[in-house]
């Protein structure tokens, strides 16, 4: 391990013992999942770099921009809009909150029934574990469901620099008002905290930059059509989840790159795993990072995983930004009009979330679809029983799964995953 | 050519084997025990087959250990039942850890199904811990809860509250036939809602080792209002449907 990291580590406050042995659990973990995978694309080494050096490098990277004069900002959330926090001459980092971490301490402030997320969230900060969120200026909360809006409360004792946005619950012309208003606040706290002003050029070039980035994740999602699939749904949800983290132009670009192998594979009609495997798509809620759990499961149990309907998939990243606006204020609205389509689960009624399912399922001739809930998160399980219901009267399959991230559940997941993929054979 | 069919559970194993004709020729049972794979080893050294399919929560540690293919316990016993019965159309299977509710589609392949999660509520080994606190050997236990005039509400489905929900019943004075009819019902109850999130209609056939219990097969008929068949040996369905499914590999 690079010294420099340890040193950087220490100054940001980490408990280096408990941080040893998170990335020791990760990297064995990331060897076991990930780089036992068979036929991976060669342009996957990007990512497994990236993985390799998580904590490291990239915070490296963000320590320097901040000697330079830049802000980091941390989000929990796909509503808090990279474009206005680059503009503002920021990052914009995701947090960790996809593993169990000091859930002993964590229990003292939450309730036992709270999501793994948010419980997650909680864990990383009380163990001291995330170089991300250490060495934000600003940590962005955002109230979408109720879960995490109370929870933000007991977070903000102990960040002392968390912000939070609120969200509308309607797709209403009202709503649709709070959001703009809520970015223009967002906006002014943005400027506040970096002293530089968005302007009509700094926001134009940031959106171009906002939209390559995720014209470069639909076109890895569209590559994934394909039968065979030329990239795992494990590779693919690693590159998804790596979005929140790495350098927005360098990760384009490394995606670019391996959709470029990934149509090579396609031409010659090679994939990870044989034609006519079983195809599943996963819908539900966000798989942050390191969760692999779900996916892990299904593509050991002989189906591929071929679309990821989530905030860390296409829920997150679905719609670009029309980038015809020539004034901040235009392009507020463009920014608006973009983040008002995504259809989380805590907006009522969300009609639209149904019908994105079902078009992904026949786009990406999924034979069947997974329903990944985590226990307690009632906007999300509520939903699975319409959805459940609406799929099978089209007779696609549908398997509804309520789990968190320990390993308990293991042995029954299993067996239920692998009874979904052989009702899919 | 001889086709077995194992089914490594929590609590037992059952081999079966099948001949050419797909008529069976051999079962045989034993403890789960600490070493599942010994006590399976034991069990195949006694047969004879060509080829062999594994199931149960044991099915990954066999197929390591013997380099054979597996089938999970969901299509193993749909597969079994169906040969057993041709007209099944839902399948209740309660075994020592976990219960299943299976629904068919007309050619016999799974349509949907319900699996417990995480714990052990309602399962075989629940009753095992119920019928030892009311001092019944597990054989007895359905018959003396049949004896019963009336049920007892039982509320909790978790094993160690029920367990001291069934201390304070004796403590009341109730009878332990009644106590025993009333965790009965609170396992039925649990198995028709599992059944009703995957079918609506039709009959049931009842699997694992929970159907040789007379009471619960009694009331999931009485309390499901539909047809309830419960094979000679219900816990040799999963090995049968393995055996059939291995007799099926090409």
């Amino acid at each position: 391990m690079n010294a420099d990291y340890r040193s950087m580590w220490t100054d940001l406050g980490l408990d280096l013992e408990a941080h040893d042995a998170l990335l020791s659990v990760l990297g064995k973990a990331y060897q076991d999942i990930y780089l036992s995978q068979k036929e991976r694309p060669q342009g996957m080494g990007y990512f497994d770099s990236v993985m390799s050096d998580i904590h490291g490098l990239r915070i490296k990277e963000l320590m320097d921009e901040k000697a330079s004069g830049r802000k980091i900002i941390g989000s929990y959330c796909v509503f808090v809009p990279e474009e206005l926090v680059l503009a503002a001459n920021a990052t914009l980092v995701g947090l960790c909150s996809g593993a169990d971490f000091a859930m002993e301490e964590v229990e003292r402030l939450l309730p036992r029934n709270t999501c793994a997320l948010i419980k997650s969230l909680f864990g990383f900060k009380l163990g001291k574990v995330c170089p991300y969120l250490e060495c934000a200026d600003m940590v962005v909360g955002e109230n979408t469901c109720d879960g995490k809006k109370k929870a933000y409360e007991s977070l903000s004792d102990l960040l002392g620099n968390l912000y939070v946005m609120d969200l509308p619950q309607v797709k209403s012309t009202n709503g649709k008002a709070m959001l703009l208003d809520e970015y223009k606040r967002f906006k002014t706290a943005l400027e506040k905290l970096t002293g530089a002003t968005i302007t009509a050029e700094s926001l134009k070039e940031s959106i171009r930059t906002v939209n390559a980035k995720r014209a470069a994740i639909h076109r890895l999602s569209t590559l994934r059509k394909a039968d065979p699939a030329p990239i795992s749904g494990l590779d693919a949800l690693l590159a998804n989840q790596i979005l929140f983290f790495d350098n927005p132009v360098r990760f384009t670009e490394s995606v670019n790159k391996l959709c470029d192998e990934l149509e090579q594979r396609i031409e010659a009609k090679t994939g990870v795993f044989p034609k006519k495997t079983p195809r599943v798509l996963i819908s539900g809620c966000p798989q942050a990072m390191p969760n692999w759990k779900l996916h892990m499961l299904v593509e050991s149990a002989g189906a591929v995983i071929v679309g990821e309907e989530s905030c860390v998939g296409e829920r997150g990243t679905r719609n670009l930004i029309d980038e015809s606006g020539e004034t901040v204020e235009e392009m507020l609205e463009a920014i608006t009009n973009r983040y008002f389509q995504v259809d989380c689960a805590i907006f009522t009624p969300n009609a639209e979330r149904l019908e994105h399912i079902q078009q992904m399922v026949a786009e990406y001739k999924a034979d069947g679809v997974i329903h990944y809930g985590l226990l307690f998160c009632q906007p999300y399980l509520i939903e699975a029983i319409p959805v459940e219901k609406a799929l099978e009267e089209e007779q696609i399959p549908c398997l509804r799964i309520e789990t968190d991230y320990s390993m308990e559940d293991l042995g029954q997941l299993k067996t239920r995953v692998e009874a979904f993929v052989e009702q899919l054979g | 050519m001889r086709f077995a069919g194992i089914d490594i559970g929590s609590r037992t194993i059952e081999l079966v084997v099948v001949d050419k004709n797909l008529q069976v020729v051999d079962t045989l049972q034993a403890d789960t025990g600490f070493d599942p794979i010994a006590e399976a080893r034991k069990l195949i050294s006694e047969v004879r087959y060509d080829r062999i399919m594994a199931t149960g929560y044991g099915r990954n540690l066999f197929e390591i250990s013997f380099d054979a293919p597996t089938v999970t316990e969901i299509k193993a016993h749909a597969r079994g039942a169906r040969a057993m019965f041709p007209d099944a159309q839902t399948i209740l299977d309660i075994g020592g850890q976990d219960s299943k509710a299976i629904a068919l589609f007309e050619n016999g392949k799974v349509k949907k199904f319900e699996m417990n999660d995480r714990c052990a509520a309602g399962t075989g080994k629940f009753l095992e811990i119920m019928a030892r606190t009311l001092g019944y050997a597990i054989e007895d236990f359905g018959c003396g809860a049949l004896m019963a005039e009336q049920d007892l509400n039982i509320s909790s489905m978790c094993t160690v509250f029920a367990e001291s929900e069934v201390t304070s019943l004796i403590a009341k004075g109730k009878s332990r036939e009644e106590i025993a009819r009333g965790l009965h019902s609170s396992v039925i109850r649990r198995a028709i809602g599992m059944i009703n999130r995957v079918s609506s209609s039709g009959n049931i056939v009842f699997t694992g080792g929970v159907a040789k219990n007379p009471c619960l097969r009694q009331l999931l008929a009485e309390k499901l209002g539909r047809d309830v068949q419960v094979p000679d040996d219900p816990q040799m369905v999963g090995a049968f449907g393995a055996a059939l499914l291995a007799a099926e590999i090409i």
